[in-house]
């Protein structure tokens, strides 16, 4: 069990992957703010038109506080899945860091631990075109950086399973589109979670997005999550288990 | 190492291996294709779990301190995997990283390996721009980044052109007169004849004949052989005392322990392409491995 324990050195891994995503920062950043900022406006402002308030706020703000989750799940699953997996097989980089004095454990920390801060760097983009926006002010919302790092741990450690499974790219795209694509669908991100059948909620209460937008959706517009402690009990969990079995398969895998 | 067996589902990579390599030696392991060589570096980097057997390196258990013992090793892998997003020196710096150097720390220690391998000028090109043999240089000074006691090195020098080989034998050279174990792989047997103090050649997971390459060569085979291009007759007479005849293909081997039966031989059969040489560790291997495999 102690090869799960991971050390210090998973920061070594962080930095390496931060100092490549600082060298291509710029134009990485303008699609962070980009993006999400046309579908804010087009669906906000379009929509919107419509739909003046959903669950009692604003739909923009409904659909901006969301959007800031989705943004944060898409960026750690896609830097976990896509960028961690050409690290692992076509580049060869976790290859040149085990013969280091790093195991699996310090590897996938490392690359998790990224990619929830690449998830960071996403969603605080959005949370910063809301505050220009308009859409929230206030000092609680300082909450919400510690949270969404939390879920973007989640997501990654979660994808991070995916990885370390998969032989090929062709793996990932089953994982888009059949979970986490409908997980966006059903944790409400474009409507309250009360809209769908009651299976659909009892299901969607067990997954992490819902729990994720529970606290931040709340924090950002300067109101109080109900249940904080269960919200992230649930969050850690999914994090904690995904980087066991992570870690685990990525032992085998390496170490074979 | 003792007993040291590695199995894979479907073959046994290292088949009992019994290997004790003292400071300071310069070791070869060599050994056809899938021969377990690499298996066996890996094994003694804790980077695999054996299936039998125990190891033990730097006086650390393997793999059970294998973290520590890799603080103490440099290692140049069969393949290169430099970091590709990386200029030259952020190689070097990010690789350090991962051994607990700060980049401050290693400042000093990055520009004289740069000159070491003399790639000062190339210090902020890009990976990509890098040839092979550039390549090649960059891995071995990475591996030397935290100034290791043992270097273990996976075909250091396969697909590198005549200078750069020089070079890095060069290199290699001066890491064993500062005292450092090396321990290396290669296929080409001049190589671990020129840099080995010992070698063992290796085949399906075996070794099978160790020891110095000169003395390999004196146990194995007569000093001299006489390598025949041509058809000759079916029954060559030859005086069994002087000669031991080996037929590969259309390529006939004639062994002697001294160099004149050898001459009078070519020229009584009025040989046109043949080559009278001294034997080399080439010939060990091939008597060794494939030879007597394909017979
Ligand atoms: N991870 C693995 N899974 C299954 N079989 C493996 C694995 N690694 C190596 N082998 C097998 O073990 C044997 C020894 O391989 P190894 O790479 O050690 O040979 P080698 O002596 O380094 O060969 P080469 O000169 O080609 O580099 C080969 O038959 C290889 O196919
Ligand atoms: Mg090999």
């Amino acid at each position: 069990m102690s090869t799960l324990w991971p050390s210090l050195g998973f920061g070594s891994v962080w930095a390496r992957n931060f100092l490549v995503w600082k060298k291509l920062m710029i134009p990485s950043l303008i699609a962070n703010f980009g993006e999400p900022l046309l579908y804010l406006l087009a669906f906000g402002y379009g929509f919107g038109h419509f739909v003046k308030t959903m669950d009692h706020l604003p739909y923009l703000v409904f659909l901006a506080t969301g959007i800031v989750c989705s943004s944060a799940m898409n960026a750690a699953s896609f830097e976990a899945l896509y960028s961690a997996f050409t690290r692992l097989e076509m580049q060869k980089t976790w290859e040149a860091i085990l013969t280091a004095p790093l195991e699996p454990a310090d590897l996938i920390l490392g690359e998790v631990s990224w990619a929830a801060t690449k998830g960071l760097i996403n969603a605080l983009a959005i949370v910063l075109v809301g505050l220009v926006l308009g859409l929230w002010w206030g000092p609680g919302m300082l909450w919400v950086l510690p949270v969404i790092l939390c879920m973007g741990f989640a997501f990654a450690s979660l994808a991070m399973i995916m990885t370390v499974l998969a032989r090929s790219y062709d793996f990932f795209v089953y994982y888009m589109i059949l979970l986490l694509t409908p997980l966006l669908l059903i944790s409400g991100v474009f409507f309250p979670l009360q809209a769908l059948p009651r299976p659909v909620v009892q299901v969607a209460e067990w997954l992490p997005l819902t729990h994720a937008i529970a606290l931040i959706r709340p924090l950002l517009v300067g109101q109080t999550p109900r249940n904080i402690w269960g919200n992230l009990a649930v969050l850690i969990a999914y994090g904690v288990g995904g980087y066991v079995l992570a870690t685990y398969i990525a032992t085998r895998r390496l170490r074979r | 190492m003792a007993g040291l067996v590695k199995r894979y589902p479907d073959r046994v990579a290292v088949n009992g291996l019994d290997l004790e390599i003292p400071r300071g030696e310069c070791f070869g392991l060599l050994g056809p294709n899938g021969a377990g060589k690499t298996t066996t570096l890996r094994l003694l980097l804790g980077l695999t779990t054996p299936s039998a057997g125990s190891i033990t390196v730097l006086d650390h258990p393997i793999p059970a301190e294998a973290r520590l013992a890799r603080r103490r090793i440099g290692v140049v892998p069969q393949t290169d995997n430099l970091d590709p997003d990386f200029s030259v020196i952020e190689n070097l710096t990010v690789y350090a990283r991962y051994f607990g150097l700060a980049p401050h720390e290693v400042q000093t220690r990055i520009a004289s390996l740069l000159d070491f391998a003399q790639l000062t000028d190339r210090a902020r090109t890009n990976l990509r721009e890098l040839s092979g043999g550039t390549k090649r240089r960059l891995t071995l000074i990475r591996a030397l980044i935290h100034d290791p006691e043992l270097i273990i090195l996976d075909e250091p020098t396969t697909g590198l052109d005549p200078h750069a080989r020089q070079h890095l034998w060069d290199r290699l050279g001066s890491l064993r007169a500062e005292g450092r174990t090396l321990i290396l792989t290669t296929h080409y047997m001049e190589e671990a004849e020129r840099l080995c103090d010992r070698v063992a050649i290796m085949d399906e997971g075996r070794i099978r004949s160790l020891g110095a390459p000169r003395e390999l060569i004196e146990q194995l085979l007569p000093r001299f052989v006489l390598e025949i291009r041509e058809p000759v007759p079916e029954n060559l007479l030859l005086d069994p005392s002087c000669y031991t005849l080996e037929r590969v293909g259309t390529l006939t081997l004639v062994y002697a322990s001294r160099r004149d039966p050898l001459t009078d031989l070519a020229s009584r059969l009025h040989l046109n392409r043949y080559i009278e040489r001294p034997t080399n560790l080439e010939d060990c291997f091939l008597k060794l491995t494939g030879r007597e495999l394909r017979e």
